[in-house]
């Protein structure tokens, strides 16, 4: 099966495991992740505003991009899927700023059209856990390892629809998968602080470390995320125990992490 | 052709004032069928009413038009006055010329237009009107509750002392409900258990009410006066009227580590069982899941320390029908589920609990013998978090929670704070809430009191976060009032869990063709002045399947139902309501199309011979109503494709008639 893939600008730079790792782990389970050519960056940020649509082009032309060539959208990096989930359902229910956007679109007229999934939401409703847990060649035996949701990834959840925001089991259920016992922890959805770092690094530091020490508390030995930004901030603020983003182990779990040229 | 006379009424001037009543009752003198036409201040006054009858007399009147306020108001004093001047009653048709015409409209040219357009289709509709006769029905005087908490307890009991034989259906071993559970009462304090258990034993002693306890109703045929309904007696493998409750066998059960419901899982009871000591009945109940005997028959312990043989392992469930004239809905409510709502850690941490936890864990009878202790480590907690609010008032994620306010808890967590306060001074309690709420005779006061007298830190703000981290239970939360983050280290927090009804109500619901709201809530037949009737005749609601109630309020609501039940039980016959729906036989297929829409299960279907043109018969399927049970709503009027069904003082031609005189 192929399908569109956005992976967003960090991703080929300061996350590049994040790209590198889904794209190789997906061709074991049977996905091919197809690039979407000349994709943009998705803007970083949502804004609510509903005249702000400079920021919302790129993902309204990644959406375009997917439903042309018939198409879901599979994103994987958590504030990509964020803006392009908002922006794709602001297209659907929208139609003040639909109309608005589709004025610039060269492409032609876009609507809502494309199905966007998550890497994480493509594992559990395309591939099945089940079929994951069938093509693990090193299961993580033993390990114990927290999932590290982030503030973006669930949240708003009318529009996100991918988890139960405050008692999540999507990563867990993965962790499972690959062979490994999740941790179960209160901050695992919280806010790692953030685009806060850049402007007050004292508040993202305690953000960062209240999420570290009670993934630690609860007997965590790594934490596993699928954002960059999160990923960032709790390295930087001096995480004691790895954090790896999740496609990262699921290579590892797979068995296609080691010819990584990185 | 009928004999119509119009009375235009000026409600003062309330209609006067933006209708010419005078052009009306001129203009309508020269409809079809009308022979007098008139005008007056209040019709419905003594004067009015008599200037009706005197017309009726003096020219012979068939039919009465009266052009006035909506026939919710009066329709009935008409008929009466009608009735008084020996016309069929329903020979009356009234033309609301004030809700939907005079107050809505500011011009009088427009008011007195439409007026007129609405006089006019009265009179058309007048003039196809048959006098109709209401039917009666007999009446079964004993009553079904449904649900022995302490709305049914109270219902059966108000019912049962006007000397009417009552049945309570309770699915839970024991009668009791949620109160049996509760510590103390608000506002007044007093102990639970204390006041229930004595009305538990009366209802018990009463030789007028049966307790079917672990039964369920399961199925309910027929409507109000005679209502047939089956009761599933579910097989507890013991036998009720031998049993003595003694608790030997209790002992003796080696089976001991299934949950306790009584306390909410927080300790756990034998696979025999009485749910408490003041349980009614107090009888021994096996759990099937748990019996080791019954699962792969080895054991049998129990039967044999019985002394009075009681034990039965091959008990079956049991099915019994009985007839009763009134059904009472006592179903009850359930906190909500805090799945949905981890920010708060119920599911990660022992110490985060519902308000109905802490109840059982103050109850001398709960699984700390009254003593307030963390669930997880068995310590006594310093400092306790309260959290009001959870899921109620919940509109921006109703998929969490619910929108409504659930009304009890604000009341009920100023009683934990101040009970606490008071046994435990040593003790820090913080109560974060969005407002406080407390509507209720000494309610307020004793919301003071918690505050200025106990000292309990109201804070309004909710808590955004609670993460448990070793022992301690990190709460973060907003102080809206000093506009700032509070931090607190606490070793307990108490959820206001929201409220819902109890899961059984939907199901029973439509065995009653009774409606309820999107959040399953009964419906009342009006919400001020029907409060405990529900649309349905003959289905009454007490308590809190008809929304959020405290136990004063359910106890009211109780004796309202119950009154409403014994004045329908003490009638002999009921009158119907003749304007319900009849079939024409001779033009129904028995396609079954009305069946489906009929929303009371009025509508059934019998075999009748017809003869046919050469002189054979044929058996065909018709539609046949059953006028007692038709509240006479039309949808089958509509639904039916070949025009046989019909309504009685709304027939078809009636409407056409009616539509036609307006389009004129």
């Amino acid at each position: 099966m192929k399908v569109s893939y956005f992976p967003g600008c960090t991703l080929k730079n300061k996350a590049k495991e994040l790209d590198v790792y889904s794209v190789k782990s997906a061709e074991v389970l049977g996905i091919t992740l197809e690039e979407i050519e000349n994709w943009q960056c998705c803007g970083g940020v949502f804004t609510t505003a509903r005249d702000e649509v400079a920021t919302k082009l790129s993902s309204v032309r990644a959406l375009k991009y997917a439903l042309d060539k018939e198409q879901p959208l599979v994103t994987v990096c958590s504030a990509c899927h964020n803006v392009i989930k908002q922006t794709n359902y602001a297209m659907q229910n929208d139609k003040e700023f639909a109309d608005k956007v589709n004025r610039y679109m060269a492409e032609g007229s876009y609507n809502g059209e494309t199905e966007v999934y998550n890497y994480l939401e493509m594992l559990r409703d395309m591939v099945g856990f089940d079929a994951v847990k069938e093509k693990v060649v090193n299961p993580l035996k033993g390990k114990k390892i927290a999932a590290y949701y982030g503030c973006l990834l669930l949240r708003p959840n009318s529009v996100m629809r991918m988890d139960d925001p405050e008692n999540p089991t999507i990563m867990e259920d993965l962790i499972k998968a690959m062979g490994a016992d999740p941790i179960v922890y209160a901050k695992r959805n919280e806010c790692c602080g953030g685009y806060i770092s850049v402007e007050s690094p004292e508040a993202a530091k305690r953000n960062s470390n209240a999420v570290i020490e009670n993934a630690k508390a609860a007997g965590a030995e790594m934490i596993i995320t699928a954002c960059p930004l999160c990923k960032y901030n709790l390295v930087k603020n001096g995480a004691d125990i790895p954090v790896i983003y999740f496609t990262e182990l699921l290579a590892e779990a797979l068995g296609v992490k080691e010819d990584t040229n990185e | 052709m009928q004999r119509v006379g119009v009375f235009v009424c000026w409600c003062g001037s309330n209609i006067a004032g933006t209708v010419d009543v005078e052009a009306v009752s001129e203009a309508l003198k020269s409809e079809p069928g009308v022979v007098f036409s008139t005008n007056y201040q209040y019709m419905c006054s003594q004067a009015g009413q008599d200037m009706i009858i005197d017309a009726v007399k003096e020219h012979n009147l068939t039919g009465i038009v009266v052009c006035s306020c909506s026939p919710r108001m009066h329709e009935a004093t008409f008929r009466k006055t009608a009735a008084a001047a020996g016309l069929n009653p329903y020979m009356v048709e009234i033309a609301n010329i004030r809700e939907q015409c005079s107050w809505v409209h500011k011009d009088m040219l427009t008011g007195t237009e439409k007026a007129i357009i609405l006089g006019k289709a009265a009179v058309a509709k007048v003039n196809l009107n048959t006098p109709l006769t209401p039917g009666e029905s007999p009446v079964t005087k004993r009553a079904l509750v449904i649900g022995g908490g302490i709305a049914g307890i109270q219902t059966a009991l108000d019912i049962a002392d006007a000397g009417f034989p009552v049945d309570i259906v309770e699915k839970k071993p024991t009668i009791g409900g949620k109160m049996a559970q509760l510590d103390k009462t608000f506002p007044t304090l007093d102990c639970a258990a204390c006041i229930l258990t004595p009305k538990m034993v009366d209802v018990a002693q009463n030789d007028k009410i049966r307790i079917f306890s672990y039964s369920e109703v399961s199925e309910i045929k027929g409507f109000v006066g005679n209502f047939d309904v089956t009761i599933k007696k579910n097989a507890r493998f013991v036998n009720e009227d031998i049993c003595t409750g003694c608790g030997a066998c209790v002992d003796k059960c080696p089976m001991k580590k299934i949950p306790n419901e009584f306390n909410l899982g927080m300790d756990n009871r034998k696979a025999i069982y009485i749910p408490f000591a003041q349980a009614v009945p107090k009888v021994a109940t096996i759990d099937p899941n748990a019996c080791n005997m019954l699962k792969n028959g080895k054991c049998g312990l129990c039967a044999k320390v019985c002394t009075a043989g009681a034990i039965d392992y091959t008990q079956k469930d049991e099915f019994i029908e009985e007839k009763y004239g009134a059904i009472v809905v006592a179903t009850g409510f359930n906190p909500i589920s805090m799945d949905k709502f981890d920010e708060f850690a119920y599911n990660q941490s022992k110490d985060v609990i519902t308000s109905l936890e802490f109840e059982r864990l103050t109850n001398a009878a709960g699984p700390t013998a009254g003593k307030l202790l963390r669930p997880s480590d068995g310590k006594h907690p310093h400092t306790i978090v309260f959290v009001q609010c959870v899921g109620s008032r919940c509109d921006a994620c109703a998929e969490k929670g619910k929108e409504y306010c659930s009304k009890i808890c604000c009341m009920y967590t100023a009683k934990h704070a101040m009970l606490t306060r008071d046994k435990y001074p040593d003790t820090e309690v913080y109560v974060f809430y969005i407002d406080v709420r407390t509507p209720g005779k000494n309610f307020d006061e004793f919301y003071r009191r918690a505050v200025e007298e106990y000292g309990v830190k109201y804070i309004k703000g909710m808590v955004g976060k609670v993460t448990p981290e070793g022992d301690v239970l990190k709460v973060q939360a907003s102080d809206l009032i000093a506009n700032k983050q509070l931090r607190i280290d606490a070793d307990l927090v108490v959820l206001a869990a929201a409220i819902e009804p109890d899961k059984s109500a939907r199901p029973l619901a439509t065995m009653l063709t009774a409606s309820m709201d999107t959040n399953d809530f009964f419906t009342e037949a009006h919400p001020k002045l029907r409060p405990v009737e529900s649309p349905t005749a003959g289905v009454f609601l007490s308590g809190t399947c008809q929304g959020p109630k405290d136990i004063p309020e359910t106890v009211s609501q109780a004796g309202a139902a119950s009154s409403k039940v014994i004045g329908l039980l003490a009638k002999d016959k009921l009158t119907g309501n003749p304007c319900v729906a009849s079939s024409n036989e001779l033009m129904c297929n028995g396609c079954s199309s009305c069946e489906k829409v009929c929303p009371y299960g009025a509508i059934t279907y019998s075999d009748k011979e017809f003869r046919m043109p050469d002189r054979t018969t044929k058996v065909r399927r018709i539609a046949v109503v059953n006028p007692a049970v038709c509240q006479g709503c039309g949808a089958c009027t509509v639904a039916c494709p070949s025009g046989a069904m019909d309504l009685n003082g709304f027939a078809n031609s009636q409407i056409m008639a009616e539509v036609d005189a307006i389009c004129k």
